[in-house]
């Protein structure tokens, strides 16, 4: 049997009619086709699923859609200017800080939301704060680059 | 990996949950967290056929400081609970640092972490250490268990499959008490090999007072170390001593081996652990006198 | 030709799609009308298919269909083989081989866990996984074969009944007397080393969606694969279509190290299931399916001995090789004649003798990954240099400056074939220089200093590991590319090389639009699409650079030449005075003459007046010839602490200096080094495929199988040397594969170095701190033993 949820995601209201069992992000990229969010080991262990629950990094694959109706959820699509790339991404772009793509969304929520919190991380900061998001591709040197150059990027251009 | 099915109910309150947790008996599990459920569920190593959500009931999720002790409510999340302790129990902060990644902390529980009862993990290790107990609620009624009567086996408790846990009850060291914490794990986050934590606190006369140690990744469930509480309280404190004590509490271990580490690592290790943080608890404990 | 883009380091033209999460991965991809499969897949490591029963499966709401082997039966052939022996190979080193291509779906014997045995094909994933539980099979156990030489040995278990044995591949080679040589030699040093089974682990699983459509008849079907030519064969040599009615699209995909350069079941059940249910089918691998069915790595034994002069001059190396090659010896002479072709790597040895035998296993079968054979050939190497040292009493570093090859030896010939069958001659480098390199950059001699110092004061254990490969790169025979220019000069560059994150839309298109004349975003790089270029191999072996890049930049000069012979007649000017820059044609020093090619192009259309001056078609597809590897090399250090108290080994620093010739994206190529490294430092401390006796995987899940994450892992140093390669138009060799190589042994050397005091010998990765406190307790042991024995009256 199925259940009625209302999601907000990246800030618009979607009305869905799911199993209990369908994770949040099954949800988010069959239902909603929102498929910047990546399933990469569906226990919770590798982070490409991460997305931001209420500004928060959480995983979207051991969360059930039928339990995120109530928060606002953001995903990479979220964070994601309508033309061209938000500071943050294109920090990324200009360190290398990405290789096959697949883990950098789950990298970019869980860094965007970690510098609100630390806007002035050292390079140990920064890797415990990655420490969650495995990646195969880059051994994580340029990521490391990339969330520096993203905060004195932001320190130079705070938010209004 | 996707789960076998399973029905679902919302429980906006305790008194649903229990009501739920009654209905359906062993067939119903309680989804809070989630960190260590779901995955579980994806593996289909766990099949429930109900799942009793509690994260509705908003009247679990509180943190509160009373009689010597922090009273933490079954929704309060592990990083919620981590930025409270930063500076009220600095040993739980560390502890909490060591458990997985900041997404699982900003879903994970304390009480999940207190209840699931995985040997390898924390915050089970830290219930004990700070002579800790949890409230449980069935049908019955309400009952505390004590942390040294509460872990059986490994993920085996002697809760009921009734029973919520609805608060984990830990207490507050005294502010003279210098606190140790050290794991090995594969990977910073991962489930330790082998842990320990310990908190001593000593009288005007320099001998210890007081002392608590709790080994975790040493068997089915966590242990005090007894031992080593009984051959330095009330005695003064030196290197050789807690290094004799270290090696008394941890013989009296009987660990496991598994993949990644065998029983005979276990052992050893849990010797140098526990003369660590005695020592780091005693270094403590001086500079707050 | 302009050369402003070579060597630049552009940011990649691939990255915003990917970081605004659009890029299209396999899972990303919906058809209409589409089904979704799930596999039923045996849990035993051997045994045979007594019977099955499937209706209470197939009765399941939601599920479309149950196939077995039975249903399939038509489509059903062998897989196909690779690691053929090429003829110069044969003629040179005498092979006993077999091979036996697997069933994409097991008929009456599985011979490894999560071998295929059903696929359910149902509305959701789900749901196909529901059924699939519910899919009956009645096995009859057999013995499992899991020690590879246990298992190589007479009265073992046999897994492929025809073979007798499951010794399914041996050979002897070498050059000179190694008897006469180890006889002769004032000090030998041997030893037994393991190099465990650990994988590629893409952070994407694999997957295939397959669509046939009735109305032409053909078949177009996505996978995330490195090799989608061969997939194509594949699928023209089972389903009976010529080749362009099977189109093979790889679309972003999320990493592949050689794990999805590899033949697979699923390539073809899935186009079988999609032709059968007449609907779209898709297959995304889960994580645990992925750990069992996904291609292992590494997994080998050397037993292997140096001889040397007391000044340390080494003389012979004897090496006996034993390969477990999991269920299947899919991929030949590969994985066991890399190894023997890259065992004496940098170091000047006259003589070698090795014996290699491949060993089949109950396991899932082992194929290459990111160095493919020269990671565990390189740590048995370093391995047993660093023990000859230790007895020598010298330091590894000057052992190794004694013997290394000089850039004054190049070229440098080996008296063995390489793996192509052509001679294996070192073309370019200075080995040397490497080692000088990175000991320089770490800064060796203060790090000894510190390293004693700290020792006695702090009772800290630092130690310090060397590692160094010479690397045979970017295996032809082609790689081939198309350039083509439309009406507005816009080019785009086909070929049958793909990426997996390698950057291949930009580093071609630098290529191309240098050669061209045009800008960088001119240019379009399709890769993997085998309706964009008939024939090609594929990306693995670090090859495309060269093979695809050399291909590209043939391909552009031709059309370059094109445009100029159109452009001289438009400006009236002789070809030689035409310039080409920016995407405009001028004649040269006189700029008012500039005009885009667009018009060059167009002029080239014959009017009513007249025919064009050349044909329209400004193309050119070249498959550049490359008859043998051209080498690339480097030296790796590692600094180390190991805590004496719990075993745990802390990476402080790590050290590249390596040389691949020029380099058409700095950036790029150093984080090809980077995630290289990454996943050897895996190998060499954390990641470990491991098996029970019964043939059961216990390493299931990302719990249990260890990927570093940032915390295990130090920022990584890099110096570049540049030796271009005389091999290739552009001078460049393959970088994909060389930081895996060496820091297992690195790791390994290092802290054998930091125990060094104790006698420790470290023979086995990965170096998990159990391991290394075992190591340290058994050489404490020895200590207790010895001085209770010099007590003794």
């Amino acid at each position: 049997m199925t259940r009625a949820v209302r999601l907000l995601v990246n800030g618009r209201e979607h009305e869905v009619q799911v199993e209990p069992r369908l994770s949040l992000a099954d949800c988010l990229r069959d239902v909603l086709d929102l498929t910047g969010t990546h399933v990469g080991c569906e226990h919770g262990v590798c982070g490409a699923c991460t997305v931001l629950l209420d500004g928060e990094p959480v995983r979207s694959c051991l969360m059930l859609a039928v339990q995120a109706g109530g928060h606002a959820i953001t995903t990479v699509e979220g964070i994601t200017p309508d033309e061209g790339l938000a500071p943050l991404q294109q920090a990324f772009q200009d360190k290398h800080g990405l290789q096959c793509g697949y883990c950098t969304p789950g990298i970019l929520l869980t860094t965007h939301a970690f510098l609100k919190e630390h806007p002035h991380p050292t390079p140990d900061e920064i890797r415990e704060m990655l420490a969650g998001n495995l990646c195969r591709c880059t051994g994580y040197h340029f990521i490391v680059e990339a969330v520096e150059a993203a905060a004195r990027a932001a320190a130079r251009n705070p938010p209004r | 990996m996707k789960p076998a099915p399973f029905d679902y109910t919302p429980a906006a309150t305790t008194a649903e949950a229990v009501a739920a947790l009654a209905q359906h008996g062993d067939d119903a599990k309680i989804l809070a967290g989630g960190q260590s459920l779901v995955p579980m569920l994806n593996l289909r190593l766990a099949r429930p056929a109900m799942l009793v959500d509690i994260n509705g009931a908003t009247e679990l999720d509180y943190l509160r400081e009373a009689g010597g002790r922090v009273h933490v409510g079954a929704l309060r999340r592990q990083a919620a609970a981590a930025r409270w302790a930063a500076t009220r129990l600095p040993l739980m902060a560390e502890a909490l640092r060591h458990v997985g990644h900041t997404a699982i902390r900003n879903r994970g529980t304390v009480v999940g972490s207190v209840a699931h009862a995985d040997p390898a993990s924390e915050l089970p290790a830290l219930l004990l250490c700070l002579d800790g107990e949890v409230v449980a609620r069935g049908p019955q009624g309400e009952r505390a268990i004590a942390a040294g009567a509460l872990y059986r086996a490994p993920l085996t408790t002697s809760l009921r499959a009734d029973e919520l846990v609805t608060e984990a009850r830990f207490s507050l060291p005294r502010p003279e008490a210098g606190w140790g914490f050290a794991e090995v794990a594969r990977r910073h986050g991962d489930f330790a090999l082998v842990g320990a934590a310990a908190l001593l606190w000593q009288d005007a006369a320099g001998r210890a007072a007081g002392v608590r140690l709790a080994f975790f990744g040493v068997g089915g469930t966590p242990v005090r170390g007894a031992a080593a509480e009984a051959a330095l309280t009330g005695q003064p404190v030196t290197e050789a001593g807690v290094r004799a004590a270290a090696r008394a509490a941890a013989a009296a271990l009987r660990p496991e081996g598994d993949l990644h580490a065998s029983a005979r690592y276990r052992q050893d290790v849990a010797v140098v652990l526990a003369e660590r943080t005695l020592m780091d608890a005693v270094r403590r404990c001086r500079r707050a006198a | 030709m302009g050369a402003k883009l070579f060597g630049a380091s552009v940011p990649r033209r691939e990255d915003p799609r990917l970081l605004r999460g659009e890029g299209r991965f396999v899972d990303d991809i919906k058809l209409p009308g589409m089904l979704h499969a799930a596999f039923v897949r045996s849990p035993h490591a051997h045994a045979r298919v007594l019977a099955m029963r499937t209706e209470e499966a197939a009765r399941r709401p939601g599920v479309f269909c149950v196939f077995t082997f039975a249903d399939l039966e038509r489509w059903m052939k062998p897989l196909p083989l690779f690691g053929a022996i090429p003829p110069g190979l044969a003629a040179r080193v005498e092979v006993t081989m077999k091979q036996v291509g697997q069933l994409a779906m097991a008929r009456d014997v599985v011979r490894h866990v999560g071998e295929i045995v059903a696929m359910v094909v149902a509305d959701s994933r789900a749901l196909a996984e529901d059924a699939a539980e519910l899919v009956e099979v009645d096995y009859g156990p057999l013995p499992a074969v899991v020690d590879m030489v246990a298992g190589g040995e007479p009265g073992a278990p046999v897994i492929h009944e025809a073979w007798g044995d499951n010794v399914a591949l041996r050979f002897k080679t070498g050059f000179g007397d190694a008897a006469r040589a180890m006889a002769a030699a004032a000090v030998t040093v041997r030893e037994r080393f393991y190099v465990q089974r650990y994988v590629g682990m893409p952070m994407e699983t694999r997957g295939v969606l397959a669509q046939w459509d009735t109305r032409d008849g053909t078949l177009t079907t996505w996978n995330g694969t490195q090799v989608v030519h061969f997939v194509q064969q594949g699928l023209v040599a089972a389903l009976g279509l010529p080749a362009h009615k099977i189109r093979v699209i790889a679309p972003d995909v999320g990493g592949g190290f050689g794990t999805k350069a590899n033949g697979y079941p699923e390539d073809l059940l899935i186009p079988v299931a999609a032709i059968a249910c007449r609907r779209p089918v898709k297959w995304t691998e889960d994580r645990r399916e992925h750990m069992l069915a996904s291609a292992h790595a590494r997994h080998q034994v050397h037993d292997i001995e140096i001889g040397a002069t007391r000044e340390g001059k080494m003389l012979v190396v004897r090496d006996r090789i034993w390969v477990d090659l999991g269920a299947y010896n899919s991929w030949g002479i590969v994985l066991p004649y890399n190894t023997v072709a890259h065992l004496l790597g940098p170091h000047r040895v006259p003589v070698l003798e090795v014996e290699c035998q491949g060993v089949v296993t109950n396991k899932t079968p082992n194929a290459p990954y990111r160095g493919a054979g020269r990671p565990e050939t390189v740590y048995a190497m370093d391995r047993i240099v660093d023990c000859l040292a230790r007895e020598l009493r010298m330091d590894p570093a000057e052992l190794r400056r004694q013997n290394y090859l000089s850039a004054a030896d190049l070229p440098y010939e080996l008296d063995i074939p390489y793996r192509d069958g052509n001679r294996l001659v070192y073309d370019s480098g200075d080995f040397r220089a490497n080692l000088d390199a990175a000991l320089d950059a770490i800064g060796y001699e203060r790090l000894r200093a510190e390293q004693a110092a700290a020792r006695r004061e702090r009772g800290i254990l630092r130690g310090i590991g060397i590692s160094g490969y010479v690397e045979g790169t970017a295996i032809g025979p082609y790689e081939g590319a198309t350039v083509r220019l439309d009406a507005s000069g816009r080019a785009i560059v086909a070929t049958g090389a793909c990426s997996q994150g390698q950057g291949h839309e930009t580093s071609f298109a630098q290529v191309a639009a240098d050669v061209l004349g045009i800008p960088l975003d001119w240019v379009t790089v399709v890769g993997g699409d085998t309706a964009a270029i008939p024939f090609g191999v594929g990306t693995f072996a670090s090859r495309s650079a060269v093979n695809a890049g050399s291909s590209i930049f043939d391909a552009a000069g031709k059309v370059r030449e094109k445009l100029t012979a159109a452009a001289a007649a438009l400006l009236e000017a002789a070809p030689g005075d035409v310039e080409i820059a920016d995407g405009m044609a001028s004649v040269k020093g006189a700029p008012a003459s500039a005009v885009p090619l667009e018009r060059v192009i167009r002029s080239a259309l014959p009017t009513f007046a007249k025919p064009g001056p050349v044909t329209a078609d400004f193309e050119a597809t070249v498959y550049h010839h490359q008859p043998t590897v051209t080498y690339t090399s480097a030296v790796h250090v590692a600094h180390v602490e190991v805590d004496p108290g719990t075993g745990a080994v802390r990476l402080l620093r790590y050290m590249v200096a390596h040389d691949c010739g020029k380099l058409i994206n700095p950036m790029i190529v150093e984080g090809q080094i980077h995630g290289g490294v990454a996943q050897g430092v895996g190998g060499g401390l954390l990641e470990e495929m491991v098996y029970d006796e019964q043939g059961q995987l216990l390493t299931g899940t990302f719990m249990d199988y260890l990927v570093p994450t940032a915390m295990e892992l130090p920022p990584i140093e890099t110096v570049h040397l540049e030796y271009p390669s005389p091999r290739n138009p552009l001078g460049i060799k393959g970088i994909g594969e060389g930081g895996a190589i060496s820091p297992p042994a690195a790791i390994a050397n290092a802290v054998e170095d930091a125990l060094a005091h104790l006698g420790v010998r470290v023979t086995r990765a990965p170096l998990g701190p159990d391991t290394v406190l075992g190591l340290i307790r058994a050489a404490h042991e020895r200590t207790e033993s010895l001085a209770g024995q010099g007590a003794r009256p």
